[in-house]
């Protein structure tokens, strides 16, 4: 059943557009920054000015800009749409009946969002690594801390870094998923939840809020430019991990205690 | 989908789960309230297994809440189910494999052809074994006269179209019982009467199908066993023949000699009377046979000799003093 459901899910035209949408921002970015000659030092996001240098770091600057909006707008769609979109259908009653058990139609289509996910991150990641190479030269990779690694090691560090914003990405799905459990319009879930994440970088941008800050889920988001250090230090990466595992814990039990006791009637 | 195969592409039913005898379907004080109103209750259904039985009720009367808890996907305020003598919704998994259902009209995904609408349910649940897949689909296409329209997509069918997918749907694997909430919805005089059809050929093997409709002359072609419901209280219940009978049949003779005839059929007990010139009377438990015969041979010349059945909805009306009309 997981097989049929991805298979469904990527089948959909409006997936495909929107793993093309992702695809192309980061193309369009590293397009611009060959057009314009590169941006004058120690302007824009962190990475983007080592792309004229190294077309590698184009994959990590695409990760750094796509993290904040384009991702999660992305990840609310697909994780919003997951359980509201079929009541909204009205198939979910089919699906119930077929009979799917809800437990199991709930863990299927939860690992379907999670292999949005690291697809979504992966196109993202691999969009910017080939306009990047084919526009600009590729070469040794200068760490944070100021070695240079082989250019493989150092596109092993960038699928690291992809592995991380994936896994990033995951509270915020869980979040989705929930918001998607309690209605039957995909779009409220989906709007809920980017709702949540403004008022999560909001939150975070209030100095007298530090106290809660930590416990937000966007708040170690960055950490993954980590694994671009020499040693790579784990402190903020595992915070982040664990603090996402922490969402999807709770997020996925509310989500399965209420699609297991709600009345279907749609 | 360990399960065992269910390899037959014949809709006739699997390995028997419990022994013929066993009730369909058993109700006992269901009920749903939304809010304070009570929108199904304390109804006490019992459909036969075998059975054709018809669910009938105007609309608003609760019919698909009703159906909606049979099949578990909504949970009564109380009362419980059972199909095929198993408790639901804990038995789901269990008995849901064996039943095909329709409710509240078919749902599917818009940009998906009929057939992939197809593949994609029967591939989400147990017993939907992928090598038979394309045979069952074709089948059950066939069954409801879909095959040519098998690949365009959904959002370009019609209602009845839709409605006949719907159905396939239903009829994708054996099925010991088919739970149709108002199957014909939707579809022109020829596909109400190709249901019907289909219907009557389920039964024939064996099939149980329990069939919601605010169609009153519609089910009364099919069904073998009637449930009425009013204001989400069951109205009666039992075979059709009982029910017709039980609401008195009348005769009513067309002749010239009024007089004689009023005659013979008091000397025979009956109250007869003449109303716009013919005579009428309540046939009771007579035999129409015998009456006929008492008058040709008491030397009245017959012009016509009809028997009255009461429709269902005369049935209705007797019994609720309402009209088959939204009553909430
Ligand atoms: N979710 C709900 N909330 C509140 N009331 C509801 C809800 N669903 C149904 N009802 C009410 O329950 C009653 C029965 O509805 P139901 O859909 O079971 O009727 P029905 O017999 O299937 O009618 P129809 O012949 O029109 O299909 C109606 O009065 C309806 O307004
Ligand atoms: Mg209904």
């Amino acid at each position: 059943m997981l097989l049929a459901e991805l298979r469904h899910l990527f089948r959909r035209r409006r997936i495909q557009a929107l793993l093309v949408v992702l695809a192309l921002v980061p193309i369009a970015i590293v397009v611009a920054l060959k057009l314009s000659g590169g941006p004058t030092r120690g302007e824009g996001p962190t990475f983007l000015n080592q792309v004229t240098n190294n077309g590698v770091f184009a994959a990590l600057a695409a990760l750094v800009i796509t993290l904040p909006v384009f991702l999660p707008l992305a990840v609310s769609i697909v994780a919003g749409d997951a359980i509201a979109g079929e009541t909204g259908l009205g198939t979910m009653r089919y699906l119930l009946i077929r009979p799917a058990g809800r437990s199991r139609l709930l863990a299927v289509k939860a690992a379907t969002v999670v292999a949005f996910c690291f697809a979504a991150t992966a196109v993202v990641a691999a969009a910017g690594l080939i306009v990047g190479s084919i526009l600009f030269p590729v070469g040794r990779v200068t760490t944070l801390s100021g070695d240079t690694l082989s250019v493989w090691s150092g596109i092993g560090r960038i699928a690291i870094a992809a592995l991380l914003v994936a896994l990033s990405l995951l509270g915020l799905a869980a979040i989705s998923f929930f918001a998607s459990t309690l209605t039957d319009v995909a779009i409220g879930a989906m709007a809920a939840t980017l709702g949540i994440l403004i008022l999560s970088g909001i939150l975070d941008a209030i100095p007298q809020l530090s106290a809660i800050q930590p416990w937000l889920f966007t708040h170690n988001w960055l950490s993954f430019g980590d694994v671009m250090r020499t040693h790579i230090t784990w402190t903020g990466i595992t915070k982040n991990l664990g603090l996402q595992a922490g969402y999807v814990v709770v997020f996925t039990s509310a989500a399965w205690a209420r699609f297991t006791s709600r009345d279907v009637l749609a | 989908m360990s399960a065992p195969a269910v390899d037959q592409l014949h809709p006739s039913a699997g390995e028997p789960l419990v022994p013929t005898g066993t009730p369909a379907i058993v109700t006992e004080g269901l009920t749903k309230r939304f809010g304070s109103v009570a929108v199904v209750d304390q109804l006490a259904l019992e459909v036969p297994a075998g059975s054709v039985f018809g669910f009938l009720g105007p609309n608003g009367s609760g019919k698909t809440t009703t159906i909606r808890m049979l099949l578990g996907l909504i949970s009564p305020s109380a009362g419980e189910v059972e199909l095929f003598g198993r408790p639901m919704p804990s038995a789901s998994d269990e008995v849901l494999p064996q039943v095909g259902a329709l409710v509240e009209g078919p749902a599917c995904y818009p940009w998906l052809t009929g057939k992939q609408n197809l593949e994609r349910i029967d591939a989400a649940g147990p017993h939907g074994e992928r090598s038979t897949r394309p045979a069952r689909i074709a089948l059950a296409l066939e069954r409801v006269g879909l095959s040519a329209a098998q690949d365009k997509k959904f959002k370009a069918y019609s209602l009845g179209m839709r409605q006949r997918l719907g159905l396939a749907s239903a009829l994708l694997r054996p099925r010991r019982m088919l739970i149709l909430d108002e199957p014909t919805n939707g579809m022109d005089p020829q596909g109400t009467r190709e249901i019907r059809h289909l219907i009557r050929e389920l039964a024939a093997d064996g099939t149980t199908v329990f069939l919601s409709s605010h169609l009153l002359a519609e089910i009364e072609q099919v069904c073998t066993h009637v449930a009425m419901m009013s204001l989400g209280k069951l109205v009666t219940q039992g075979s059709l023949a009982a029910l017709q009978g039980a609401n008195a049949a009348r005769v009513e003779v067309q002749t010239d000699d009024v007089g004689r005839a009023v005659e013979i059929l008091r000397s025979l007990g009956l109250e007869a009377e003449v109303q716009e010139g013919n005579v009428r009377a309540e046939l009771g438990d007579r035999r129409p046979e015998d009456l006929s015969h008492a008058l040709v041979t008491g030397g009245v010349g017959l012009r016509g000799f009809t028997i009255e059945r009461p429709s269902l909805e005369d049935t209705f009306v007797a019994l609720t003093g309402e009209g088959f009309d939204v009553a909430r």
